[in-house]
């Protein structure tokens, strides 16, 4: 017989829940790490894996403490953190520093905060600034590529392929004399951070997400112009001092920035026009790093600062109430 | 994401449809009821007075009862049979409450107890279409309940020219209106031009949902060369449904918060209001039944039926085979906004559409958990608004907040907790929200008038008091006076 509470409607769901969404942001990544970790070597697989243990354990330690469900733990938040956060840094971190850079990243840029949807930064952004603060050296130091090469007998795989021994090499965007083709850029042959060097195979998993509705193009478009914009026209004024604009978006983390790390859903803002706003900070602040900052590359920064920016924004722009005249004559009356 | 066509209104939602399993079936019409329940307290808590005692005998279409003015709609019998008692009964009202109710036992027999001559409505004046619609107790069949007879009237006066009919029926599973579309479009295009000429419209809009080819192609043959009724077909979306946005994707119009949809010309009726209108005005038929789909993965035989009002919800389901297992919840109305029943024995109202039966997988409940912010719910609410931001308000008791947030503007449609990841029931927050601030504004209607009253007393001690003074400062003078006077003299 039918139980009569007095449940309000809806009487059924999308069936859509967090999880889903984590994992979908979760496989859309994926091409991309993979295909980092076939440039980089099994120094970039370490650096994938020991973040996402020491991510799934400290959240799961997290959960105890708090005296919730640890199963929780598998909801692919923290994996996802996790691979966002090795995937900003070069594929020689060692894996203690990409370990303690996760750690930091659970413990307190999300559970301190009170756990998932309440954190104001992205944990992992969080992770990689205290990293980059704490260990300058190993996070500037860009492993060069060195694709496994198709022999007689099969591939064949270098020392530095296997971390026997490692080649550091500047990324594009610390040396801007370095002539950068922007194929290898598109497609990833160059050195820089183990996930950030394809910039197609993360333009298409962004896409992918956008197909699939889990995240709105708002951001990432507003982004990408955001920084492209002022590149140009910096360019185009001073070709020798700064960088063109397709440099910017195809090298560094501007890619998975837009799709991925900005994007993040606890941290942005929900509306349309805070998404656009919110994206085209990021674009600017990551450019203004980048051309004026003494870090060479400015995503981590750019995003924690817009983060911070969220509450204020997701206040102030609002969507426009269906059928309602001005978007600033609202929330007067009310 | 991809799809380039504009949607006629932002936000929505798809929700799967589950239309298929009462679609295909005409519309039964065998179901007899052996008692009715007429509850005589309507929805807008009117009372009706009884014109019957217990042991009348009753026909078919008579008048029962009615209300001291026109917004509370006579009732009528809707069985031949004998009144058995009037006593206190269970109300479709959500909170289960019990109402004074009369109950007639049915003799079985089908025909109407009055002859029904028709009449051309085309001789009648435009009031005199108004006062039967009021006679025949006709209120909106689409679910708000609303005596159409005053809507008419009030969309006379505000000078509407485009009455628009709503044969959206955006809640999933609901297929009652559809089926009357294809199986009674003469009646209720006949309908709409009554309503039309009742209001002094010129332009009529039937709107139906790309889901519904047959009804349109059904509807499309009815109106066919008959000027001022057009059809326009809407793009399946939830809530199209709802007035402001059936409103929006028809005309382009959009109605804003607080306007009324006649202020800008336009009416919306529903089409089974359509339907019970032309009943109503050309054969003086009381409404006295009505369609209503059976459904749910929970019915044994889902169907769409007539059923006279005052049926029990227990009997409709029993007409439809009974229900299954797993059935875990009664709902009057759909998926997506209807109510959950209190018990499987209230009486059908006038303003039911659908009766479901769910499966515990059907409704698809889950454990509910803290807000992500990922922004789904702004995205998909078609009012605009911000829905976790609302709920965050309501839950720490800050009705202003909400206020604040759009909570007046909030449809309580349900999108956003369809589509909330973290399945938090954010309906159910707006609706507490808005049931304290009613509280609130009644109490506070309650003690301004308090105070009033208080003031009006004040104010007359004051004045008493003062003419008393004035008389004791009088009859001091007059004394004096003489005295002077007697002085003088
Ligand atoms: S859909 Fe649910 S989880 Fe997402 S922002 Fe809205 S309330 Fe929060
Ligand atoms: S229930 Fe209210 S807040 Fe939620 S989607 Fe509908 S109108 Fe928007």
């Amino acid at each position: 017989m039918a139980i009569n509470n007095p449940i309000a409607a809806p009487h059924t769901h999308s069936g859509l829940s967090t999880t889903n969404i984590m994992y979908l942001v979760v496989l859309a990544l994926s091409p991309a790490a993979l295909y980092g970790v076939w440039i980089f070597g099994l120094p970039a697989a370490l650096v994938i894996v020991s973040c996402c243990i020491s991510a799934w354990l400290s959240e799961v330690i997290c959960l105890q403490l708090q005296g919730k469900n640890w199963l929780s733990s598998i909801d692919g938040s923290s994996l996802l953190t996790a691979l966002l956060l090795a995937m900003s840094l070069p594929a020689s971190t060692p894996w203690w520093v990409a370990s303690f850079g996760c750690i930091f990243a659970i413990v307190i840029g999300k559970h301190v905060y009170g756990g998932l949807g309440h954190n104001p930064f992205n944990p992992a952004m969080l992770g990689r600034v205290m990293l980059l603060i704490c260990f300058p050296i190993e996070l500037t130091n860009w492993q060069a590529i060195s694709i496994p090469s198709l022999g007689s007998d099969g591939l064949i795989f270098s020392q530095q392929w296997l971390g026997i021994d490692g080649v550091s090499s500047a990324t594009p965007l610390a040396d801007l004399n370095q002539i950068v083709e922007w194929k290898g850029l598109l497609l990833g042959e160059h050195a820089g951070s183990l996930g950030e060097t394809s910039a197609l195979l993360i333009a298409l998993g962004g896409l992918f997400l956008i197909w699939r509705g889990i995240i709105r193009p708002y951001i990432p478009c507003a982004l990408l112009l955001g920084l492209t914009i002022p590149a140009s026209i910096a360019h185009w004024l001073h070709p020798q001092d700064y960088a063109s604009g397709l440099a910017h978006l195809l090298s560094g983390g501007a890619m998975l920035a837009a799709f991925f790390i900005a994007t993040d859903l606890v941290t942005s803002p929900t509306s349309p026009r805070g998404q656009i706003l919110f994206g085209a900070g990021c674009g600017l602040l990551i450019w203004l790093i980048r051309s004026f900052g003494s870090y060479p590359e400015g995503v981590a920064f750019a995003v924690l600062i817009m983060n911070a920016g969220t509450p204020v924004i997701d206040h102030y722009l609002r969507p426009k109430i269906f059928g309602s005249q001005s978007l600033f004559k609202r929330s007067k009356g009310a | 994401m991809f799809n380039l066509k504009p949607k006629p209104f932002s936000g929505g939602v798809h929700p799967k449809g589950y239309k298929e399993l009462t679609q295909q079936q005409d519309i039964s019409k065998d179901f007899v009821p052996d008692r009715v329940y007429l509850g005589m307290q309507q929805r807008n808590g009117s009372m009706l007075n009884s014109l019957v005692a217990v042991g009348d005998t009753v026909v078919k279409g008579q008048l029962i009862a009615r209300g001291s003015n026109d917004m509370t709609v006579p009732l009528h019998s809707p069985v031949n049979g004998t009144v058995v008692d009037i006593k206190p009964y269970l109300s479709s009202h959500p909170s289960g409450i019990k109402s004074q109710t009369l109950v007639i036992a049915n003799n079985g027999t089908k025909n109407w107890g009055i002859d029904y001559p028709p009449s051309d409505y085309q001789k009648l004046s435009h009031e005199q279409i108004v006062e039967r619609v009021l006679e025949a107790g006709i209120v909106g069949l689409g679910g708000a309940g609303f005596p159409t007879g005053i809507k008419l009237r009030l969309a006379r006066k505000s000078k509407v020219h485009t009455l628009l009919i709503n044969g959206g029926e955006c809640e999933p599973y609901l297929t009652c209106d559809d089926r009357l579309m294809r199986e009674q479009a003469a009646e209720i295009i006949a309908g709409i031009k009554v309503m039309a000429k009742a209001i002094g419209a010129t332009n009529s809009i039937i709107a139906i949902e790309d889901n519904k080819p047959e009804a349109i192609n059904a509807i499309k043959q009815a109106s066919d060369g008959i000027s001022g009724i057009s059809l326009k077909i809407v793009p399946s979306l939830y809530p199209m449904g709802s007035e402001r946005h059936l409103i929006k994707a028809v005309t382009g119009i959009a109605i804003g918060p607080g306007q009324l949809s006649t202020a800008q010309g336009i009416l919306v009726h529903n089409v089974a209001t359509a339907k019970a209108v032309y009943q109503a005005v050309r054969y003086q038929r009381p409404l006295i039944e009505r369609v209503i789909t059976v459904s749910g993965d929970a019915i044994e035989a889902p169907a769409n039926i007539t059923v006279p009002i005052g049926s029990l919800v227990s009997q409709v389901i029993a007409e439809c085979g009974g229900l299954k297992a797993e059935a875990k919840r009664m709902i009057a109305g759909g998926p997506m906004m209807g109510q959950v029943l209190p018990s499987p024995f209230v009486p059908i109202d006038k303003s039911v559409g659908g009766l479901l039966a769910l499966s515990e997988e059907q409704i698809n409940q889950r454990q509910s958990q803290d807000c992500v912010r990922c922004g789904n719910c702004v995205k998909v609410c078609p009012m605009g608004l911000m829905p976790f931001q609302m709920a965050t308000h309501s839950n720490n008791d800050d009705w202003q907040g909400a206020q604040e947030f759009g909570l007046d503007s909030c449809l309580l449609c349900g999108a956003c907790s369809y589509i909330c990841p973290s399945s938090i029931p954010l309906v159910q927050y707006f609706q507490h929200a808005k049931s304290n601030i009613n509280a609130q504004r009644s109490m506070m209607q309650k003690s301004n008038l308090a105070r009033q009253l208080t003031e009006a007393r004040q104010q007359r001690l004051a004045r008493e008091a003062a003419a008393k003074k004035a008389a004791k400062a009088a009859k001091r003078k007059r004394p004096a006076r003489s005295r002077s006077t007697q002085g003088e003299s």
